[in-house]
């Protein structure tokens, strides 16, 4: 049983949501990692998952990772849109027979009782064109809540997954709202301290999401970001080009900072379509060049040692 | 006779799949065992969030024998040929066949008796197969293996036999699933695995272990729970039977349970709450009765009987629909920030489509359009050409990019609130209707206006490209939309010239538009004359619906110039009542008579007798009487025809009756002398003429 009193119990922290989910998906064999040190829209851009879901190597990962929506910001006025969120992903490859288990199980371990909540699978495809990936499965509803994102990869760069890897993504401050029973994001209890040592996530985030608000709806340097995109674009093919072991296409050696930069181009293409310079037949060019990195970046991965079989 | 069961147990098949995937489980299964001449008394599909199940009853439990013989070659043919002809049949030596002989003589047959199969052995091959080439609207691969389904596969039942005995299991393995005889109950609800025989023990188990098989009585059960707890809270539940059927696939052990939310949120349109709960949250929502107002309840259907009784899933449902409904609110109060026409400039940057512009371009068309219809419909020109401006704005707004379904509705709201004139707020939700068979027809002028206007600019835009519907694809609802057109037209009895009018001025509007002899596939006639054709098909389509004859549809349209709906329908109206008539009955006896003696007559003849019949050379008194009776019908005929007055015409018409019988009983059309014959082939074209004035009676059946 939890113990509600703990200031580490998910349904009183922030951080001991956190922390039961990383105890829960240790405990189940996974490789515990840290967020990726750089700007992304979503877990799924984390080369743990958009690399690793390739080829047929074995590879189950949880980690947190904060994910960054510049057109979400809302100044930080509405109780549940952020700009800077926190996603827990869990990628199991292959994808276990149990999985949907092993998903009820980490909500019991963070207070959800499937006995006294329901708990169901409402259809989901999943797409994402940026990185020419699509799956399929659920989103997870609790309550009348999507709490989680559930999804058997099929393809990721656009190259078919086999083994297919099953994608859980669960919403931090959703979650933690619902276990918490508080109505505004902002008041989320962080640490789970009491009276004057305790610690809300608009203490943490608040001042942060009226500043990136502004930053990405009305200041944000368009002309460097323009730039930006051009030069991540170009880094990433010519690291992809300069990567291939002794000019041969049969072994590669650099896909990871290639595929770095096909992230920054993303997030420079985010901020420039939340500054609203992009028109909406632009958007689809910029969404389709990335999308050719993250292909290529692919492809090179499948070509490492660490990526082929 | 012996009993198949089989369930296919996966994680959650989406909810809009189930049914048709149920169906299509039941033909595929049923269609193989037919094929493989093993026809069975009875079959049921049945469908859970988590299973497809089939029962298919009194299976013979073998194939029949099946005799089977194959003609070969000549006695005494080459070797060669005799060699292929064993391999073929699969004997060992020529003296296994038989010699039969025809009319050329003495050749070899091989009569081979195919012994007929256990089904289980035919069951057991054709129940992967089937598995493996399923038609799922879109399906997957999981963990390492290559089987493809609609969501994870775990396992199959599949068992086979007698009513009286313990069934079989018949064995195979898909993908590395086994069939077997065990399957699992409800998630949460029910432990360990339940193992089957048949139909009735099957469906009984999974009862006990909280499921219910039938789709349709879990639909029942929410119905009727529903309505009983909306009428404990002195309610009364809207029922929304697409919701139901789609909430009976999201359960598999419905829990009814009532909830609650802020009065406050009432403020928002009904529509907008509704839209909101019931897309957004799967929710039923609850009216007064008194009143016809929403109440404040939603109705929910869980999937758990919880240890708290429901509490826990209430309030958090509650929770997100107060979220929802806060979102909506704020939608709701932002919209009505911006007026409808401030709107407008960002149509520029909205393509329509990309040949027939931005949707600025065709709402500008569609406000000249209505503008021009307006005296037709006896709507104020200018306030025509307003709403249709203003028609679309309400696409831009928070709440419609949310709820598309309440567009044109939101419209109105918001024009209302604006204080625009109320007809032309009524039109920005009228102009879309009616949108099916059973939606209201607008009889507000420039509600007709604008809708006519949008319709026919629609159509007048995909024929114009020609993007046409065909088969069972319309993906611009283009027969929708002629048929709306045909209804607003009959229901207001407008009377609108379509060839020249109403099509000729909608397509004029269209940009530039490529030479046709440069477009695929174009058809040789005019859009608009090929669009009429469109119409026609409609019409009758619609006509019939109404219970009118379709050839008198055709024997109308057959005429030339025939566009103006209202005079088509009150014609062939006309018509179908003259023809009723004992009078219309024997006319078109005799206009068949006619008709039929000419074609003979005139095809010996090689020959068409038209022209006047020479008054001088008509001798008997009946011909004589038949051709004054024709020069009376048809000049009164003609009169009632300026005026409009079909009945008048029929009845000018069925003054014919009496001379054209005479005429065909006293007088030989075939007459010896050469120039008589002539003359009276003359006199029955003047018949068939006399009747085109009406319609084409050789498009009339009977």
């Amino acid at each position: 049983m939890l113990d509600k009193t703990d200031p580490l119990s998910p349904s009183r922290s922030f951080q001991g949501l956190i922390l039961a989910l990383q105890n829960f998906w240790a405990s189940r064999g996974c490789v515990i990692l840290q967020p990726y040190d750089m700007e992304m829209g979503a877990g799924t851009f984390h080369p743990a998952t958009t690399l690793r879901a390739l080829g047929p190597k074995p590879w189950n990962v949880a980690y947190v990772q904060p994910s960054r929506r510049p057109k979400d910001g809302r100044y930080g006025e509405n109780p549940n849109r952020l700009q800077h969120y926190y996603q827990y992903q869990v990628i199991l490859k292959p994808s276990p027979p149990n999985l949907q288990d092993l998903y009820l199980q980490s909500l019991a371990a963070i207070g959800i009782d499937a006995k006294v909540h329901d708990i169901r699978f409402a259809e989901d495809d999943w797409e994402s064109p940026t990185l020419g990936a699509w799956g399929l499965g659920w989103e997870c509803w609790c309550d009348g809540m999507e709490v989680s994102q559930f999804t058997y990869f099929q393809q990721v760069a656009g190259f078919e997954c086999a083994p297919v890897s099953g994608e859980l993504t669960y919403g931090l401050e959703r979650l933690a709202m619902y276990v918490q029973g508080v109505e505004n994001v902002y008041d989320l209890n962080f640490n789970g301290l009491e009276g004057d040592r305790r610690v809300t996530y608009g203490d943490v985030f608040l001042q942060a999401e009226k500043e990136y608000s502004k930053h990405n709806f009305e200041v944000a340097d368009t002309a460097m970001l323009f730039e930006q995109f051009k030069m991540a674009e170009s880094a990433c093919k010519k690291y992809l080009d300069a990567g291939w072991k002794d000019g041969k296409q049969e072994e590669h050696l650099m896909a990871l900072p290639a595929y770095d930069q096909c992230i920054k181009a993303s997030h420079a293409f985010n901020l420039l379509d939340s500054r609203g310079v992009i028109s909406v037949t632009e958007r689809q060019s910029y969404i389709l060049r990335v999308r050719e990195l993250a292909k290529a970046c692919g492809a090179a991965w499948l070509k490492t040692e660490g990526g082929r079989a | 006779m012996p009993d198949l069961l089989l369930e296919l147990f996966s994680e959650e098949i989406p909810a809009r799949m189930q049914r048709q995937a149920a169906e299509n489980l039941k033909k595929l299964v049923t269609d193989a065992l037919v094929n493989g001449g093993l026809v069975y008394e009875g079959a049921k599909a049945f469908v859970t969030p988590r299973r497809l199940a089939l029962s298919i009853h009194g299976l013979p439990a073998k194939q029949p024998d099946l005799k089977e013989e194959k003609k070969g070659p000549r006695v005494g043919a080459p070797d060669g040929a005799i060699q292929g002809f064993l391999k073929a049949a699969g004997l060992q030596s020529i003296s296994e066949a038989k010699v039969q002989n025809d009319k050329k003589g003495d050749f070899y047959i091989a009569i081979t008796e195919k012994k007929g199969r256990a089904t289980q052995e035919v069951i057991a091959e054709l129940i992967p197969s089937i598995v493996r080439s399923f038609p799922w609207p879109k399906s997957m691969r999981w963990g390492s293996g290559n089987l493809i389904w609609v969501r994870p596969l775990h396992s199959i039942i599949c068992t086979f036999g007698p009513e009286t005995e313990e069934p079989e299991v018949v064995r195979f393995d898909i993908g590395g699933v086994q069939s077997g005889n065990t399957t699992l109950g409800h998630r949460v609800m029910s432990s360990g695995e339940i193992t089957v025989k048949r139909l009735e023990d099957y469906a009984r188990k999974l009862e006990a272990a909280r499921v219910v098989l039938d789709a349709d009585r879990r639909k029942e059960i929410i119905l009727a729970d529903a309505k009983n707890i909306a009428l404990a809270q002195g309610l009364e539940l809207v029922e929304d039977e697409a919701l139901l059927e789609e909430v009976a696939g999201l359960v598999e052990w419905p829990v009814v349970l009532v909830g609650e939310f802020e009065k406050e949120f009432l403020d928002i349109p009904s529509e907008v709450i509704r839209a909101t709960i019931r897309i957004n949250q799967k929710c039923f929502v609850l009216r007064d009765p008194k009143s016809g107002k929403l109440a404040n309840k939603f109705i929910l259907v869980s999937n758990l009987e919880a240890t708290d009784g429901g509490e826990a899933i209430k309030a958090g449902n509650a929770r997100v629909i107060r979220a929802r409904l806060s979102d909506a609110k704020f939608f709701w109060d932002t919209d009505r920030k911006t007026k409808l026409e401030a709107r407008l400039p960002k149509f520029e940057q909205i393509t329509f489509h990309e040949k027939l512009g931005t949707q600025a371009a065709r709402i500008e068309r569609i406000a000249k359009l209505a503008k021009e219809l307006a005296p037709v419909v006896k709507a104020d020109p200018a306030k025509a050409e307003k709403a249709a401006r203003l028609a679309k704005a309400d696409l831009l707004t928070e709440v419609v990019g949310e709820f598309p379904e309440v567009q044109g509705l939101m419209g109105k709201y918001y024009a209302l609130a604006e204080g625009i004139d109320a007809d032309v707020a009524t039109a920005s939700e009228e102009h879309y209707k009616p949108q099916g068979p059973t939606d209201r027809v607008p009889s507000a002028p420039v509600s007709v206006a604008v809708a006519l206007a949008d319709k026919l600019d629609t159509l007048a835009g995909f024929w114009a490209i020609n993007e046409k519907p065909t088969g069972s694809k319309d993906p611009y609802a283009l027969r929708r939309a002629a048929l709306g057109v045909i209804r607003i037209v009959l229901d207001n009895k407008l009377r609108l010239p379509l060839l020249g009018g109403a099509f000729r001025k909608a397509l004029a509007a269209l940009p530039a538009m490529p030479d046709p002899k440069n477009v695929k596939d174009a058809p040789s006639i005019s859009p608009e004359e090929d669009l009429l054709g469109f119409f026609g098909d409609r019409l009758k389509v619609y006509l019939r619906d109404a219970g009118a004859r379709h050839d008198l549809v055709d024997a109308v349209f057959a005429l030339e110039g025939q566009d103006d709906l209202v005079l088509i329908v009150r014609r062939v109206e006309a018509l179908g009542k003259f023809l009723d008539t004992e009078d219309g009955k024997n006319l078109l006896a005799g206009y068949k008579r006619a008709a039929n003696i000419l074609s003979i007559e005139e095809k010996k003849d090689k020959t068409t007798y038209a022209g006047e019949p020479d008054a001088l050379k008509l001798t008997a008194p009946e011909e004589k009487a038949l051709a004054a009776a024709i020069k009376t019908a048809e000049s009164e005929i003609e009169a009632a025809l300026k005026s409009e007055d079909f009945g008048a015409a029929m009845r000018a018409m069925a003054k014919l009756r009496a001379p054209v019988d005479g005429f065909f009983d006293k007088v030989i059309v075939n007459a010896d002398d050469k120039a008589v014959r002539e003359n009276r082939l003359k006199l029955l074209n003047r018949i068939r003429e006399a009747t085109r004035h009406v319609a084409d009676f050789s498009r009339i059946e009977g």
